[in-house]
């Protein structure tokens, strides 16, 4: 059975691991975009007010300021919505975060469908693709408010940029402080050797949720979280594959270029096996509950059950060809 | 440094980036050359820069957002021996340090970020103020544009920023040639009046001929007294200053003169050079 620890947003993990930072290290630097209390910075700001700058409705402008305080040897974080930071800075974070490879990190919240009712503008499901095709550049999806915590403090303590993808809505706690953490190590939830679910941020408990499924119809799925998406662990992606033969990828965020396609990249290219993946399927959100818009867009456990039978089917028919 | 001296300097710098372009057979020869006096009396007179130690902590911060007339920062730069003059003829060429536009993965002593995308720069050099006042320091942070650029709605996020966090210690240099590429600025896209603009949000704002070397010193001194309030030195330029067949003319943006007008451009920077006393 999986455990779970309470339910904490992952925004809050974000914030925690900035006042643990803001502790620890002089030159972390927090800079927001007018929706400070909303994704999980006022704290920092308010025990570092001296460390902290609003820059208001301005998400270029944030970067390019980051990127002079990083210059002059500031570790930046910035935060504001997903949509906003990736999307409408994309070209900062291409030409002067990545190129000059500047040690700027950047926390997108309210990432994925759970935002709910603010509808699908302010619903980020894309950051994936856009951060993963830009050089130096390194993705972590978190799974919990306890990962993401860990995710911001380690960031600190490598070179460059990376971008952290969390979310607004409360969700399940399934790690523990001593629950072992790398940038770019993938961690085993769950053995099994029928079919392995890759997984990163929400969907992590909703794979494990549907591996309590798949077990009930003699179904032993490896469940893997991989909340390091750029670099990507190959090693232990391809191991997997050969061992078990079929893979379901399941990620709050568009199919295309996101992780699942990330997943695709590493077997297409070392050993393939059938991949079926559960994400957004091409489409925008729209306003709703959180939990009701996971069930509409079929990102809820009983849809990776459905992607896992169809995985093994493919992979049993392939056998007896 | 003298007058007279920068003079001499310019008129080199001018000769300089003439033949690195006649080298590269592409690059902005227009924009490099009506910028040249405002970086020349900024690197050999105004800024604290140690040409053996571009990373001094203590120096001050030149951010080049109009990252297209690089070949005048290169010229600058490889005139105070920051690296050897020889590579100024590697521009644009497969492996060299110079790059199209200023790259700092590639090395080059005395470049601080990759630029080269118009309306950048200003946030940048906001990000370095902010991050100077925070360490108590008293460096100086420069940014040159170009009056096109201005046209960029990132450079105004950073206008109204630098006022509000009354950033005193960053001087916006605006080259201000009236032309880009597709014409005149007022033509493609009205940019003026500059002065009133920042001076609505909040700037000291110096208006100069960006050719007369006394008026700049003028300029950059005030900025160095100025307080609560970020400076920005609109220049009045003529593109392709010094070239007289490409003065005033947009089509000298981004295009290589003929050997023949190169002969002719470098002769005339000659000439302008023997008149200088």
């Amino acid at each position: 059975m999986t455990r779970i620890f309470g339910m904490k947003a992952t925004r809050f993990g974000f914030g925690d691991g900035l006042i643990e930072l803001g502790k620890t290290n002089s030159k972390v630097f927090v800079l927001g975009a007018d929706t400070v209390n909303s994704v999980g910075i006022n704290n920092f700001k308010d025990m570092f007010p001296d460390r902290f700058l609003n820059v208001g409705i301005a998400e270029i402008n944030l970067l390019g300021m980051a990127s002079g305080l990083a210059i002059v040897g500031f570790i930046p974080f910035v935060s504001t919505y997903g949509v906003f930071v990736s999307g409408r800075a994309w070209e900062q974070i291409r030409t002067t975060v990545c190129y000059s490879n500047l040690n700027v990190k950047i926390g997108g919240s309210h990432a994925g469908l759970m935002v709910g009712q603010d509808g699908a503008t302010h619903q980020a499901l894309e950051e994936i693709a856009i951060m993963r095709c830009l050089p130096n550049m390194k993705i972590i999806v978190p799974c919990d408010s306890i990962e993401t915590k860990k995710a911001v403090i380690a960031s600190a303590y490598i070179d460059g940029p990376v971008y952290i993808r969390y979310g607004r809505e409360n969700t399940p706690i399934i790690t523990t402080d001593n629950t072992f953490f790398n940038i770019g190590t993938a961690n085993i939830l769950k053995d099994g050797n029928d079919v392995a679910i890759l997984t990163c941020g929400t969907m992590v408990y909703e794979s494990l949720m549907a591996a309590e499924i798949l077990e009930k119809k003699n179904i032993r799925a490896k469940v893997i979280n991989i909340h390091t998406i750029k670099p990507i662990d190959e090693k232990i992606i391809i191991a997997t594959a050969k061992e078990c033969k079929a893979i379901v990828t399941a990620e709050e965020h568009q199919i295309y270029g996101g992780f699942g396609s990330a997943i695709a990249e590493v077997l297409a290219k070392n050993f393939t096996v059938p991949i079926e993946m559960v994400g957004v399927n091409d489409k925008f959100g729209e306003s709703g509950d959180a939990m009701d818009l996971m069930k509409k867009y079929e990102l809820k456990d009983k849809n990776i059950v459905t992607a896992v039978l169809k995985v093994i089917k493919r992979k049993n028919s392939t056998k007896h060809c | 440094m003298g007058i007279v001296n920068l003079r001499l300097i310019s008129a080199n710098i001018r000769n300089n980036i003439i033949e690195m372009l006649k080298n590269s057979g592409s690059g902005h020869p227009g924009g490099s050359l009506s910028s040249v006096e405002l970086i020349v009396s900024l690197y050999f007179k105004h800024m604290k820069f140690n040409p053996n130690n571009t990373k001094d902590p203590d120096r001050d911060y030149f951010i080049l957002s109009k990252g297209h007339v690089c070949p005048l920062l290169y010229a600058v730069l490889a005139y105070l021996k920051c690296f050897n003059s020889e590579e100024l003829y590697t521009l644009r060429k497969l492996g060299s340090k110079l790059q199209g536009h200023p790259a700092i993965d590639k090395g080059l002593p005395g470049i601080e970020v990759s630029t080269g995308s118009l309306g950048y720069g200003l946030s940048i050099g906001a990000g370095i103020a902010v991050g100077i006042k925070k360490l108590k320091k008293n460096n100086k942070i420069y940014v040159l544009m170009g009056d096109g650029e201005q046209q960029e709605g990132s450079i105004w996020e950073a206008v109204m920023a630098a006022a509000h966090f009354k950033l005193d210690n960053l001087c916006a240099i605006i080259d201000d040639n009236e032309l880009q590429i597709d014409g005149l600025t007022k033509d493609i896209m009205n940019v003026a009046p500059l002065g009133d603009k920042y001076k609505a949000f909040g700037w000291n704002v110096l208006e100069i001929n960006g050719h007369n070397l006394d008026n700049i010193n003028d300029a950059y001194s005030l900025f160095k007294i100025t307080i609560d309030k970020p400076t920005v030195i609109i220049a009045k330029t003529i593109k392709g200053k010094g070239v007289s067949y490409m003065e005033n003319k947009a089509e000298w943006h981004g295009k290589i003169p003929s050997d023949e007008l190169i002969s002719e451009a470098l002769e005339e920077i000659d000439i302008s050079k023997s008149k200088i006393t």
